[in-house]
C-alpha cells in the first residue's frame, strides 16, 4: 500500500516569501489501482509525483511504501518520465537492462527479464536497435519497459504520453491498460488530458493550484470496463464516458481559473 | 447535447495542375565543402609557385615550392644539421606530442568529471587551472626548465600542460551538462552515486570530452616548437628552429608543412572517433 500523510511542499526561493506547491495532500493507495492526478499546469501535480519518487523531500508530512518510510529514490517505485530520459549511448536492450545491471544480476538472467518487459510492451522487434533512432512512441515503450525490468510494486509516470499524436497516444494508453491489468502494481499517472484522465483511472483526483491541491476525487469505471471487455474506442464513445468527460473538463477549468484569481 | 450529425464528402483532388519543378530547400552553408578546399589549395599552390618564378619574392623570404620538396629529399636522407634523418624527427615529435597528449586524457579526464560532479574538487581545481590556462607556454617553460632540467621531462610536460587545461574544461562542463532527467532515471532504477558518475555522467559527458580531446592535441602541437626550442637535438620544432639560425627558409617552410599535415591528419582521425563513440550526438 502507498500511504501519502498530510504532504506538504514548501518552495523558498532566495528572496520573497516561500510558495506553497502542495498543501497538505493525503492519499491511501491499494494495490491494483490505477490512480490518476489531472489538473492545469502549475497546479503541483508533478511536485506531487516527484515526492513519491523520492527527487524531492516534502517540507512536512511523510510518504510510506508498505510501511517503509520513502527517502529517496528506489528501484520499488519505478518511474517514467515526460521526456524519455533513456541513455542514447546504449540500444534498446542496453537501456531496459540498466537497472538490473546495476543490481549486478548476472547477464543472461537479465536479458531474459529485460526481452520479457521489451514483450510486454510491443518491442522485442526493437531490441537491438539504438534508441535516438526510434520514434517518440517507441522510446516511451522503452522507458516504460525499463521500468518494469526492476519489477516495482508502483509505477509512477510523469505525463508520459504528452508528447505523442493521438493515435500513438491510445495505442500507449492500451498497453498501459494490459500492463496493469495483468498485474496488481499501483500505477500513479499525471496527466492534463481530461480523456485520458478518465480512460487510464480507477480513481481520478483533480487538482488546483495556489496552494496545489486535491479539491476532487472519482472513481472511474471505465479502465475496469477495457479490462474486461477491450474495444478502447467504444468505451470512449459511450454517452456515460463522454458525459464524465464534458463534467471534468469543467471542474478543470474553474480550478485553474479559481487558481489565478 | 450532441452536435447535429454532419456528412463529410471527400473533397475532389484538384485536377489539371501541373507542378512547378521543385527547387530543394537548403539551410544556408549545408552541402560538401571538399572540392572547394582541393581548389583553394590548388591555386594556392599556383600562386606560390608563379610568386616565386616571376621574381615577386626573393628566395631568401619565400623559397620555390621545388626547394621546398628538394629540402624534403634531402631531409629524408639526412642531409640537414645535425645529420637526422627527417622519419626520426618526425617520429620523435609524434611521440613527444601523443605520450603527453595520452597523460593528459588520464589524468585530466578524471579531474574533469570530478570537478563536474563534486563541489569540493570544482572548488579546489577550478582556480588552479583558471589562472594556469590562458597564460602562453612560453611564459612559464623558464620555469619549467628551473624545475625540471631540460631534459625529455620537460619538453613532454610543458605539451602536456598545454593539453590538460582544455580537456579537464571539457569533462566538466560535460559531466555538468548531463540531463537531469538521466541521472535521475538511474537513481530511480536504484543507482548509487558512484554509478551514476560511472554509468550516466561519463558516457553523457563522452560528446564533449571527444571534443576537449580534439582541441587539445591541436594544442599539443601547437606547444611543440616551444617546447622542442629547449636544447633539443631532434624533433620537426628543433629542426625548424635549427633551419632559421641558418637562414634556411626551404627547410622552415617544409618543416612547417609537415608540422600543418600531421596535425591536421591527427584531427582527423579524432574526428573518426567521435563517430565511432559517440553517434548519438546531435540527434537527441
Amino acid at each position: 500500500m502507498l500511504e501519502i500523510e498530510q504532504v506538504t511542499v514548501e518552495y523558498q526561493p532566495r528572496h520573497g516569501p516561500a510558495t506553497l506547491a502542495l498543501q497538505d495532500i493525503s492519499l491511501k493507495v491499494v494495490p491494483g489501482e490505477f490512480v490518476v492526478v489531472l489538473g492545469a499546469s502549475g497546479c503541483g501535480k508533478t511536485t506531487l509525483l516527484n515526492t513519491v519518487a523520492g527527487f524531492l523531500a516534502p517540507t512536512r508530512g511523510a510518504i510510506r511504501l508498505d510501511g517503509n518510510l520513502v527517502q529517496g529514490p528506489g528501484r520499488e517505485r519505478g518511474v517514467v518520465f515526460q521526456r524519455h530520459a533513456l541513455m542514447p549511448w546504449l540500444d534498446v536492450l542496453g537501456n531496459v537492462e540498466f537497472g538490473l545491471r546495476l543490481q549486478h544480476v548476472p547477464r543472461d538472467a537479465r536479458r531474459q527479464i529485460a526481452l520479457e518487459c521489451l514483450h510486454q510492451v510491443g518491442l522485442t522487434q526493437a531490441a537491438h536497435r539504438p534508441v535516438y533512432e526510434l520514434s517518440g512512441g517507441m522510446q516511451q515503450r522503452v522507458g516504460l519497459a525499463r521500468a518494469l525490468a526492476t519489477a516495482p510494486a508502483v509505477m509512477l509516470l510523469d505525463e508520459p504520453l504528452g508528447a505523442l499524436d493521438a493515435f500513438t497516444r491510445e495505442a500507449l494508453q492500451i498497453t498501459l491498460l494490459e500492463l496493469w491489468r495483468d498485474s496488481t502494481r499501483i500505477f500513479v499517472f499525471i496527466t492534463h488530458d481530461v480523456e485520458e484522465a478518465l480512460f487510464l483511472s480507477t480513481r481520478l483526483l483533480i487538482m488546483a493550484p495556489g496552494p496545489g491541491r486535491v479539491i476532487h476525487e472519482f472513481d472511474v469505471p471505465f479502465s475496469r470496463r477495457f479490462a474486461a471487455q477491450g474495444n478502447a474506442r467504444a468505451i470512449k464513445a459511450a454517452p456515460d464516458f463522454i458525459a464524465m468527460r464534458e463534467r471534468m473538463l469543467d471542474l478543470v477549468r474553474h480550478s485553474a481559473a479559481g487558481g489565478l484569481q | 447535447m450532441s452536435a447535429p450529425p454532419t456528412t463529410l464528402t471527400p473533397s475532389k483532388p484538384a485536377a489539371g495542375q501541373r507542378a512547378a519543378p521543385l527547387r530543394p530547400y537548403r539551410l544556408p552553408g549545408s552541402g560538401d565543402s571538399r572540392a572547394i578546399s582541393i581548389l583553394t589549395l590548388g591555386a594556392l599552390l599556383v600562386l606560390w609557385w608563379l610568386a616565386t618564378h616571376l621574381g615577386w619574392v626573393k628566395p631568401l623570404f619565400l623559397p620555390t615550392p621545388e626547394a621546398v620538396l628538394h629540402a624534403f629529399g634531402d631531409a629524408m636522407r639526412g642531409h640537414t644539421q645535425g645529420d637526422i634523418a627527417l622519419p626520426e624527427h618526425v617520429l620523435i615529435s609524434v611521440a613527444r606530442v601523443l605520450g603527453a597528449f595520452l597523460l593528459a586524457v588520464l589524468t585530466a579526464v578524471p579531474v574533469g568529471l570530478a570537478m563536474g560532479t563534486s563541489r569540493i574538487a570544482r572548488g579546489v581545481a577550478d582556480p588552479l587551472i583558471e589562472f594556469y590556462r590562458p597564460l602562453p607556454p612560453l611564459a612559464y617553460l623558464p620555469l619549467i626548465v628551473i624545475w625540471f632540467g631540460i631534459g625529455e621531462s620537460a619538453k613532454v610536460l610543458l605539451i602536456y600542460l598545454a593539453c590538460f587545461a582544455p580537456l579537464a574544461m571539457a569533462a566538466k562542463a560535460g559531466a555538468r551538462g548531463v540531463a537531469l532527467e538521466q541521472v535521475n532515471a538511474a537513481y530511480a532504477l536504484g543507482a548509487s552515486r558512484w554509478q551514476v558518475i560511472r554509468l550516466v555522467v561519463f558516457p553523457a559527458a563522452l560528446p564533449e570530452i571527444l571534443t576537449g580531446m580534439r582541441i587539445a592535441v591541436g594544442f599539443g602541437w601547437t606547444t611543440l616548437v616551444a617546447a622542442e626550442m629547449v636544447a633539443a637535438s631532434s624533433g620537426l620544432g628543433q629542426m625548424v628552429l635549427n633551419a632559421s639560425n641558418f637562414l634556411r627558409t626551404d627547410i622552415v617552410v617544409m618543416g612547417i608543412i609537415i608540422i600543418g599535415a600531421l596535425a591536421y591528419a591527427f584531427d582527423g582521425l579524432m574526428r573518426m572517433l567521435e563517430r565511432r563513440l559517440t553517434p548519438w550526438r546531435g540527434r537527441v
